[in-house]
């Protein structure tokens, strides 16, 4: 008998993971629905205000759909691998998934693909609603930039979450680490408040040190009527992918298959086995 | 060809060695077991065969393969039936089944994997709601779905009640039945004495004894023989050993003649019309045998 195709076992992995994704209601919550609701509550309160951009008056509503879109797409890869990799560390997943001849890549590839799947469908559904309620502008010679900066983005912020994904100790301190990471990044990186200039200069100095800010500024400009076409921010996708490969240095050097002993899925998985 | 060789195997942690030269070889076919208590060095041992970790020194050989380096190859021609590794509860049975069987180069139809497991009835049910008992079920199926050549059951039955570790030991002698060699490391003595061809006795990391159960058994040819003594009669005048034991009344020979003993006891206790309260003759379990094997080390 053959073995069966490495491209076929990838493919079927990114479908069980999605399964398991749309299976696991907390994770869907956060990863999708909670920046869809954002978008509305914020649009609804500061929606008719405007941004200064490049000499422009760019609506919030509009700016806020493509900081939002990216938003969703960092959680997808960056949140939802680093809270789900231990996870399945820690139940003893990856440890069974090791003794199977599945190749690793297409094990690993399957986190990541799907993790990319999640990311385009919660981009696409934020700039649908962009298009359909806030009137996003969509120029088509724009578009080859949004897609770069998305595939650019996702890419690296997947690497990022697999990096925090091989270093924490647990998966309780996983969920930890990677909310407290982004949130407070999110607030300082123009997804939920605009920075303008008139905002500290410190602020701006650490919004820009770290990836999320030049990928959600890269991302808006594609949308923003003010700047001109084909607006590839390079300076800045070069930035946001030297973080990336820095991210897959740090997952593929310190990743394991196996939890420390003492973790907390392990110990409630004992517990609920002994009942 | 033998399905496992081991030849001097070493795993040394810091200052301490978990397997300190341990040698023995598998027949195809065979059902062998490592028996031994917690830390006396089972998994390390069965993890290097499974190739999850790498030997100090010593060489080991599964199927023909250096487990170090086997890769794709020997992971499909064997199952790993763990306690610590989990399934993903969000899938159902038949999702799991069908996940980690499609990576093998030959799969068992689900059909007859679930009914050999015995879990038919739970076939569409999500893994995160199984008993205990019913995950390690599924553990099984998966460990078996790629028509192994070779099976590792790691304590396939620890956390079980009786009647639960029964049901098991009738799976896993259907399955040995199948041709297929098993590795099993248990720490319960009646699951070796029950399940495996021969057993191998690991303590701190060395293997003090091997044979199949019964030859371990006679190495001690002891007999316990116990009984209540009635009031106020004198052991000598039922004939007892001098070298008894007492704790209260209950009296415990050991001996190596237990026929005679018995014959020469009985036979003056019927003489005086004494009844033998608790009479009990117990040849030794395997635990007699591996504790006291066990307990040389602290001697």
């Amino acid at each position: 008998m053959n073995w069966p195709s490495k491209t076929k076992l990838l493919f079927q992995q990114i479908r069980y993971q999605l399964l398991m994704f749309w299976r696991t209601p907390v994770a869907l919550f956060f990863t999708l629905a909670l920046p869809l609701i954002m978008l509305v509550l914020f649009n609804a309160l500061f929606g008719n205000q405007t941004v200064t951009i490049e000499g422009g008056e760019w609506p919030v509503r509009q700016f806020y759909t493509g900081g939002l879109a990216v938003f969703t797409a960092v959680s997808a890869t960056y949140t939802n691998l680093a809270n789900m990799v231990p996870i399945r560390r820690e139940e003893g997943v990856l440890k069974r998934w090791r003794s199977t001849p599945l190749p690793t890549g297409a094990y690993i590839g399957g986190f990541i693909g799907s993790a990319l799947v999640l990311a385009l469908i919660g981009t696409v559904l934020m700039l649908l609603i962009g298009v359909v309620f806030y009137d996003l502008d969509i120029d088509a010679a724009k578009m080859p930039a949004a897609a770069l900066t998305f595939v650019v983005g996702v890419s690296s912020f997947a690497a990022l979450g697999m990096a925090v994904a091989a270093l924490v100790p647990s998966a309780s301190s996983a969920g930890a680490v990677a909310n407290a990471t982004i949130l407070p990044l999110a607030f300082i990186s123009n997804v939920f408040i605009v920075t303008g200039d008139d905002a500290p200069g410190w602020m701006t100095t650490v919004g820009n040190f770290f990836p999320l800010r030049p990928f959600v500024e890269s991302f808006q400009d594609a949308f923003n009527p003010f700047v001109e076409a084909p607006a590839f921010n390079w300076y800045e996708l070069y930035y946001v992918a030297l973080w990336g490969v820095g991210g897959m240095i740090v997952a593929v050097k310190f990743f394991t298959w196996e939890a420390k002993p003492g973790g907390s899925t392990t110990r409630r998985r004992r517990a609920a086995d002994a009942r | 060809m033998s399905a496992i060789t081991v030849d001097g195997l070493r795993k040394r942690y810091g200052d301490l060695d978990a397997v300190a030269g341990v040698s023995f070889e598998i027949a195809e076919g065979e059902v062998y077991a490592l028996l031994g208590h917690n830390g006396a060095g089972k998994s390390t041992t069965v993890e290097i065969l499974e190739g999850h970790r790498t030997a100090t020194s010593g060489t080991v050989s599964v199927l023909g393969i250096d487990p170090a380096h086997g890769g794709r190859e020997l992971r499909d021609r064997i199952g790993i039936v763990l306690q610590t590794s989990g399934i993903e509860p969000e899938l159902s049975v038949r999702e799991a089944i069908e996940l980690y069987g499609s990576v093998y180069r030959r799969r068992r139809p689900l059909d007859e994997l679930v009914h050999l497991v015995g879990l038919d009835e739970k076939v569409d049910a999500r893994i995160g709601t199984l008993s205990g008992g019913q995950k390690r079920r599924v553990d099984l199926a998966l460990g078996i779905v790629g028509y192994p050549e070779l099976l590792f059951l790691d304590e396939p039955t620890t956390g079980f009640d009786p009647a639960a570790r029964r049901r098991s030991w009738d799976m896993i002698q259907q399955l040995c039945s199948l041709g297929t060699t098993v590795l099993l490391t248990t720490h319960y003595l009646d699951e070796a004495e029950h399940l495996a061809d021969r057993v191998g006795v690991l303590t701190r990391g060395e293997l003090v004894a091997e044979g199949t159960p019964a030859d371990l058994m006679s190495a001690t040819p002891t007999t316990t023989i116990s009984f209540q003594l009635p009031d106020a009669v004198d052991p000598d005048a039922l004939l007892v050993p001098a070298d008894a034991t007492y704790d209260g009344e209950v009296c415990t020979i050991e001996t190596e003649h237990p026929t005679r003993v018995l014959a020469e006891v009985m036979g003056a206790a019927t003489a005086r019309g004494h009844e033998l309260a608790g009479l009990s003759v117990r040849r030794p379990s395997l635990e007699d045998v591996f504790l006291g094997l066990a307990g040389e080390d602290d001697a």
